[in-house]
């Protein structure tokens, strides 16, 4: 049987053996950095605060008006004229603000025995009466667009009539996949280990408004207790496929998440299945238990990746750099594997053999070899792993 | 527009790039004894987001790997471009790339009836590459206000609005015009420059669309996409998709204006690139083809069927980003019926899920290979049932009907029968990287279930899209390059169309191999089985099936070919049209089975160990 491997050998093939640096960037978990937030209107408008200006979390920072939603009323075939003759008919006109139900065309014939009539069923501005068509057009109200602050910090930069970079000291914890919007709330742990799971019993009414963080699992029933008891926000390890379709209502078919009107918002740390929290995460939530924290589930994995956030605001500000920026992997880089069949196994990077080597699979493909925990020297694709950021 | 630096035939190196949303992909190529080859291939991150937002670093490591691997300098010093044209040392005589960063190029459409217009106007936005976001008609089924929101919420780069032919009634059309108006549609890149609106819909309506869109948009008119009913036009509305994905989307990407000076031709949006490559695989054989870039996002179809090219783009669905969604079309049952051995659905369900949000995992075990293989069948077959959409007869028009239709249950609405194409190709990350060709050339079989005698084609590292933009303009070394070194041979896939009994004699299929053997394969229904034929080898070859099936001369009629040898070598396919799959369980699993293990799909002992 013939392999790849003793097909077709161009250079090209030859040369993506060579990738520096195949591994997934690893999600960051630091206990203290400079959180930058850009809060932007979706088009011009005013923004408040200045450069250097305290802000709280809840506070609005910027505010627009879109324009209002456009009704279209055919004009023409309500009357029962030509389009042409519309605007002999109009009460209104162009420019002219109309109140809801107020009448704006108005036809008779046969000396008043045929009466037809339009009213506006909205208020608003007439915006376009169409001779072609006969349509006319009115443009509803302004709508107010606002934008809060999200975080509590100081304005770092301000976006002239767009919007203002809000700078903090924070804890910084990404999740791998969430749902739900922004929200806040006091963190508090549910459980006693990072890989016991957060059932529904064990939500009670005084979590209302709370953060709560669950260990290696959210079942379906904790969810809906959740909501019931009225949480901000839940952070766990994993949940299972069919519990999240069932709560949400439908299937998740591409990861652009956070406009789910669920009524909590969900963090998941490490992926779908039952999956032990992160000792690393689990330790610094539990280390900032009482705190508030700034919570988002959103989600994008495509280019341009948005992960989900715990920010937690305190001013203990860490000694020296925390940002610097990973260099790669080298023997000893400590690194968790994110696929079967080690799936969240953590280890150091044992070596980085240079030649292709073939996987069960029978895929050649660079590896790592990683020395678990328990010792084992194992050997996974580069792009099965990531770093742990220290 | 091409601005060359020097004619074609004085070319001695090229350089073709593909910015894609993850990745930038060099390909560097050179004439050697009078022949165009691919010489050596580079790969960095694509640098359109924050904080580098300039595609042209992201183009410069890619291009610089190629400099590292070849010691042939390119890059002009301080980020200025590449050296052209090439000088006797360094440099290239001429560089092109296609694009899809920052998420291609994506259109709203607009047309009077959804039937006819408005699906015109889908035709001619997807053959230019375009994800197209939503296709609004008079008759779609949604009120105005709900048509408006919809609107409001997208945020195209383009809008290509038809509607009416040459002549007729206009006041429908202003209506689908006023109702854009209104909704003030806001381009995707900022808000500061006014939104493209292609108008290719009724000429007399020229003036009136002028006065109601000169504000706010920035308006573009060409010639009717259905001038008359009968005639689909679409060539003048794509090139002036085109025109405007240059003028305007592409000059406000990140880096771009920078991009466009360095290249020689016009940029091209990435499934255009791809396109073309199948465009040149159709008109150098002369012969039908259907094919497929299965992405990590997208899944891209192509047909070219009697000169007629088409492309669909099914937007979410794909192996890596888009891989649940395919769960979510297909079904899982759908996916797990490809499953050999048994496995628990909410742990399938669970991989996928965990594959969705870490994109860039491959496969380490031989049983996540197996389920992937399972979601790629899925794809693609989705992909090809999106596209059968796509690819339809022109509607309005009264259809000539012969006696023989009329016994049929309604003519199909498709042109795209497999009966009819002689060549399948394909392309993306999991089909060009399956571990053995095989599985290539199966999957894409199991798929689309391919009738008759096909070729089945193969992309080697992901090189259509380079080849495409450089068939625009200088065709010989593009074919040149395509047929060396980008085209892999799989092998040909002999399929009897029609269906039977478990075990009854389906086809007899004779070789004349290239050693004067001469081989005789009896295949009974429920079978498939490969003769292994070199990638440059031809057989004659004699296909004899039974009364009820039909290898393309008409039901029970033999056929007589030439069949061409490949990396997989000659597919026999009697498993039936439409596939023969057992609803027993355990039934279909070992008939599964039976078919991994005559092609040898997967390394025998290790597939035993799953069962």
């Amino acid at each position: 049987m013939v392999t790849k491997a003793e097909t077709k050998k161009s250079e090209g093939d030859e040369k993506e053996t060579g990738e520096a640096h195949a591994y997934t960037p690893g999600l960051k978990v630091k206990k203290s950095m400079t959180v930058d937030k850009t809060r932007r209107l979706p088009i011009l408008g005013v923004v408040f605060p200045k450069v250097g200006d305290r802000v709280e979390y809840n506070e609005v920072i910027a505010r627009t008006e879109i324009s209002g939603d456009p009704e279209i009323l055919k004009v023409a075939m309500v009357l029962g004229v030509e389009a042409e003759d519309v605007p002999r008919f109009m009460l209104k006109k162009l420019g002219d603000r109309v109140e809801e139900g107020e009448l704006i065309a108005y036809y008779s014939a046969l000396f008043g025995l045929i009466k037809k009539r339009v009213e506006s069923p909205v208020a608003g501005t007439i915006e376009s009466i169409s001779e072609i068509t006969g349509q006319v057009i009115i443009r509803g109200a302004p709508i107010p667009v606002e934008v809060d602050a999200y975080i509590p910090g100081t304005i770092a930069q301000v976006m002239p009539r767009e919007g203002a970079v809000i700078e903090a000291n924070a804890a910084f914890i990404q999740g791998i996949f969430g749902i739900g919007g922004e929200t806040h709330g006091d963190i508090h742990m549910m459980t006693e280990s990072n890989d016991q799971a957060l059932e529904a019993d064990m939500i009670k009414p005084e979590h209302k408004g709370l953060v709560l963080v669950g260990g290696s699992l959210i079942t379906l029933d904790a969810l809906k207790r959740g909501v019931e008891v009225g949480v901000s926000a839940i952070v766990c390890g994993g949940v299972k496929h069919q519990d999240l379709t069932t709560f949400i209502g439908e299937e998740i078919g591409v990861a652009i998440t956070g406009q789910e009107e669920v009524g909590i918002t969900l963090i998941v740390t490490e992926g779908f299945g039952r999956m032990t929290m992160s000792q690393r995460t689990f330790d610094l939530l539990r280390e900032f238990e009482g705190r508030r924290a700034c919570v988002n589930g959103a989600t994008q994995i495509r280019a341009g990746v948005l992960r989900p956030e715990i920010i937690i605001p305190h001013e203990a500000k860490a000694e020296g750099s925390e940002e610097a920026l990973s260099s790669g992997m080298v023997p000893g880089t400590p690194i968790r594997i994110i696929r079967q069949p080690y799936f969240g196994a953590i280890g150091k990077v044992h070596s980085l053999p240079v030649e292709l080597q073939q996987l069960e699979s029978e895929s050649l493909v660079r590896v790592v070899n990683i020395e678990l925990e328990d010792g084992r020297v194992v050997t996974v694709p580069r792009a099965n792993v990531e770093i742990i950021e220290e | 527009m091409a601005n060359l630096k020097k004619p074609t035939e004085e070319m001695k190196f090229i350089i073709a790039t593909d910015v894609g949303s993850t990745t930038t992909k060099a390909r560097f190529f050179h004439i050697k004894d009078g022949e165009w080859r691919f010489l050596v291939a580079g790969e960095a991150p694509t640098t359109v987001e924050a904080p580098y937002e300039d595609v042209t670093l992201g183009v410069q490591n890619a291009v610089r790997e190629v400099e590292e691997l070849t010691g042939h300098k390119l890059l002009s010093p301080e980020g200025s471009g590449i050296i052209m044209p090439y000088d006797g040392e360094k440099g290239v005589d001429l560089y092109c790339t296609t694009s899809s960063a920052g998420g291609g190029l994506q259109m709203m459409v607009a047309g009077l009836i959804k039937s006819m217009t408005a699906e015109s106007a889908n035709r001619a936005a997807l053959g230019a590459g375009a994800i197209v976001m939503d296709v609004i008609a008079r008759d779609d089924g949604r009120q105005p206000y709900q048509k408006i929101q919809r609107i409001r919420s997208l945020r195209p780069d383009m809008i290509l609005m038809a509607g009416g032919t040459d002549g007729g009634a206009g006041s429908h059309v202003m209506e689908i015009a006023e109702l854009i108006k209104a909704a003030e549609p806001k381009p995707r890149l900022g808000v500061a420059y006014e939104l493209p609106i292609v108008y290719a819909g009724n000429k007399s309506l020229r003036t009136e669309i002028e006065n109601l869109m000169k504000t706010g948009f920035a308006l573009q008119m060409v010639d009717n996409i259905r001038p008359v009913l009968e005639v689909e036009n679409t060539e003048p509305a794509r090139r002036a998709v085109h025109e405007l994905f240059m003028e305007h989307v592409m000059s406000h990407a990140p880096g771009y204006q920078k991009l466009m000076q360095w290249t020689d031709i016009d940029i091209m949006p990435t499934p255009a690139g791809e396109g073309m490559a199948m465009q040149l695989i159709a008109n150098s054989y002369k012969q039908n083809v259907l094919g497929v870039g299965l992405g990590g996002a997208t899944t891209n179809v192509y047909s070219v069927v009697d000169g007629r090219f088409v492309r669909s783009v099914s937007a979410n669905l794909g192996m890596s980003y888009s891989v649940t969604n395919v769960m979510k079309e297909a079904g899982l049952d759908n996916i797990m019926r490809w499953i050999p051995f048994n496995l628990d659905k909410e742990e399938v369900a669970s991989r996928l899920m965990n594959k969705m949000i870490r994109p860039t995992t491959i496969p380490q075990t031989l049983e996540d290979l197996i389920v992937e293989h399972s979601v790629a069948r899925e794809a693609l077959r989705l992909g090809l049932q999106h596209h059968r959409t796509i690819a339809t007869r022109l509607k309005g028009i009264q259809l000539q009907r012969t006696i023989s239709d009329m016994f049929e249950q309604a003519v199909a609405e498709s042109y795209v029968e497999m009966m009819k194409i002689a060549i399948c190709a394909g392309t993306g990350g999991l089909l060009s990287h399956a571990p053995r060709r095989v599985q290539a050339m199966y999957i894409l079989s199991d798929a689309w279930l391919p009738e008759g005698v096909t070729r089945m084609f193969q992309d080697s590292v992901f090189m259509m899209p380079h080849i495409g933009v450089l068939s625009t303009v200088y065709r010989d070394a593009a074919w040149s390059i395509f047929d060396k070194d980008c085209l892999v041979r799989m092998g040909t896939n002999i399929s009897a169309a029609g269906t039977g009994k478990l075990g009854e004699h389906c086809m007899t299929v004779e070789l004349d191999m290239p050693n004067g053997d001469h081989r005789k394969e009896e295949l009974n229904f429920g079978e498939i089985r490969i003769v292994e034929l070199g990638e440059r080898d031809e057989a004659k070859c004699k296909i004899t099936p039974a009364k009820e099936f039909d290898v393309g001369a008409g039901p029970g009629k033999e056929r007589e070919t030439t069949v061409s040898g490949g990396v997989a070598g000659i597919m026999m396919d009697a498993r039936g049209r439409p596939l023969y799959m057992p609803e027993n369980e355990s039934q279909r699993k070992e008939l599964l089975l039976s078919w991994f293990r005559s092609v040898q799909l997967y390394d025998e002992k290790k597939l035993e160990a799953l069962i």
